[in-house]
């Protein structure tokens, strides 16, 4: 395939999984707004209203940057897994396996599409937070760039989930008893510095954190760790999963017999 | 000339242990019309599943108009169009989009997809329920689907996994209409199918796979001129008691009105008819007991079987 080529099925792939969440939106879009909602009224107005200032911020504003990651993630990774789970399970990853795309693009594609979902719900939760207060921005690039990194490393992380996966409890196991833990001891809630010495270390190994708080300096401009860690740990991730992901496609891993 | 496809020594042992291709060989020339048959479990699907990239072989080579898989996937790839067993497309895409995301993997742009979309829905009868899901459609209407999906690349190699499996008669008898025009205009079609019938009528050549082995590897004509006899079924115009002594021929009595007749091949028909109007036997009408096509293949494969 020629590069122009490669663009039309790069494409073709993008547009059917846009098309693929965009068409139940119902079940792909609202849901986190309704959720972050509740979260704003729950903890940001209810409880956060008893709480003090986190960090120089209300509670209202400090916890923003974190939901809005927090459905971010999630759903890169609901949107990847379960498109490329279905994929396999209706055999429909056949009609790309056997035509001259290349693997590489086809991850693109699924990455493209997890992307798409988790920018779309970031931007909508954000416009839900909108309603309970406003939002600074410290650091445009900071915040866009972060969001993107993030989204696409969750997309990644839920690819590899769907390879795996041979049957759909196995496309719930990781996002209930991993990504949901990990997104809440992330320091959506709270600041690390919040806790006693010993729990800040342990949540120094929690990946997550690096992202919420990077996002939390974009918008508000404090973070509890250095946004060059941040970055690195991220960009590592992205880079190993990718290569990791697309080792298991060339392979056929889970599609080929 | 380059053959359409060239398979040489192809080895698949599954994970599980499981031998299912015993080294075979096989050429399908470019242009022609290619029968693929045996039982279920012979390893027909595993050998599509080679050439279309889906199955991974353990040895051997495939070469899909001269582009190795193992070195020029992609180019191979591009030869090729698929019509599996299964029903593979994602049955909530509206028909329309079936075929032309298909188009985009194969870096057709859109506009030209949306073109051959067209014409092929059209041809196949499916244009008007285009913007129906796929799960709308009948059994028969998903099969052509998944036809018209895989020409729009316009490959030059169509293979056919069961591609009539649950289609009616009037509907098959539409899609070998429209598949010998495809193979007429150049298209090389390699069809499996268990309607031994269609593929007498339709393929030139013929390879029969039974454990993992060609077995018969030649042209229809050559393969059904070695029929040595056939059976004849004559449903009698009065009832007879017991079965009639006929020189030459073996009869068997089905019931008062019904005798089974094996002709030779080298027998002339004329002298079973001489024979019953000789003991006063009327025939009203006769026919084939079976296709000769499932006859021979029934005789290959049983007798392989026999032998192991």
């Amino acid at each position: 395939m020629n590069g122009r080529e490669q663009y039309v099925a790069f494409k073709a792939i993008l547009v059917k999984e846009v098309l693929r969440f965009a068409r139940i939106w119902i079940q792909t879009l609202l849901p986190p707004m309704v959720t972050t909602a509740l979260y704003f009224v729950i903890f940001g107005r209810l409880i956060g209203s008893q709480v003090g200032d986190v960090n120089g911020f209300r509670y209202m504003e400090y916890i923003v940057p974190g939901l809005i990651l927090m459905a971010v993630i999630t759903n890169s990774y609901a949107n990847v897994v379960s498109s490329f789970y279905s994929s396999k399970f209706q055999h429909n990853i056949e009609e790309m396996l056997v035509a001259p795309v290349p693997n590489y693009l086809i991850l693109l594609g699924f990455i493209g599409g997890g992307l798409a979902r988790g920018l779309a719900v970031g931007v909508a939760v954000t416009g839900v937070a909108l309603f309970f207060t406003p939002i600074p921005l410290h650091n445009l690039w900071v915040a866009c760039s972060v969001l993107v990194l993030t989204s696409v490393l969750f997309s990644l992380a839920g690819f590899i989930n769907g390879v795996y996966a041979k049957s759909f409890d196995d496309i719930s196991l990781i996002p209930t008893f991993v990504l949901t833990p990990l997104t809440y001891l992330g320091g959506v809630f709270y600041s690390v510095a919040m806790l006693p010495t010993f729990w800040q270390s342990v949540s120094l190994a929690n990946p997550i954190l690096y992202m919420v708080d990077a996002f939390r300096y974009g918008l508000l401009g404090v973070s509890d760790v250095s946004l060059a860690t941040a970055y690195a740990a991220v960009v590592g991730f992205v880079a190993g999963l990718f290569g990791f992901a697309l080792h298991l496609l060339n392979r056929g891993y889970g599609v080929r017999a | 000339m380059i053959p359409a496809l060239s398979l040489r020594n192809l080895t698949k042992v599954y994970k599980n242990g499981v031998t299912a291709l015993h080294g075979i060989d096989l050429e399908v020339a470019p242009g022609d019309f290619f029968a693929l048959l045996g039982p279920n479990g012979a390893g027909k699907s595993t050998t599509i599943g080679i050439v279309s990239s889906l199955v991974n072989k353990t040895s051997g080579t495939v070469r899909v108009f001269g582009h190795d898989i193992d070195t020029g996937l992609a180019a191979a790839k591009a030869c090729i169009g698929l019509v599996p067993q299964e029903f593979n497309f994602n049955i909530f895409e509206p028909v329309v989009e079936v075929v032309v995301n298909q188009a985009g993997y194969y870096g057709i742009p859109r506009r030209l997809a949306f073109e051959r979309a067209e014409r092929y829905l059209t041809q196949l009868g499916l244009w008007e329920r285009r913007h129906d899901q796929a799960r709308m459609l009948s059994g028969g209407m998903k099969r052509r689907l998944m036809i018209a999906r895989a020409l729009v690349h316009e490959p030059r190699l169509l293979i056919l996994d069961e591609p009539t499996a649950g289609v009616d008669i009037e509907i098959r008898h539409s899609m070998w209409s429209f598949l010998s025009q495809i193979n007429a205009a150049g298209t090389t079609i390699i069809l499996t199918t268990h309607y031994l019938e269609e593929a007498e009528r339709l393929c030139r050549n013929i390879a029969i796979i039974d454990h993992g082995r060609i077995i018969e590897n030649t042209g229809m004509r050559q393969l059904l001129n070695r029929m040595n006899s056939h059976t004849l079924v004559l449903d009698l115009v009065n009832p007879l008691d017991a079965v009639p002594e006929l020189p030459g021929f073996i009869a068997s009595r089905v019931d008062d009105h019904i005798l089974e007749v094996e002709v030779s091949r080298d027998v002339n028909i004329n002298m079973l008819f001489t024979a019953l109007s000789a003991r006063g036997i009327e025939v009203g009408s006769l026919r084939n007991k079976t296709n000769r096509l499932e006859e021979l293949f029934i005789r290959l494969v049983g007798n392989k079987e026999d032998a192991a």
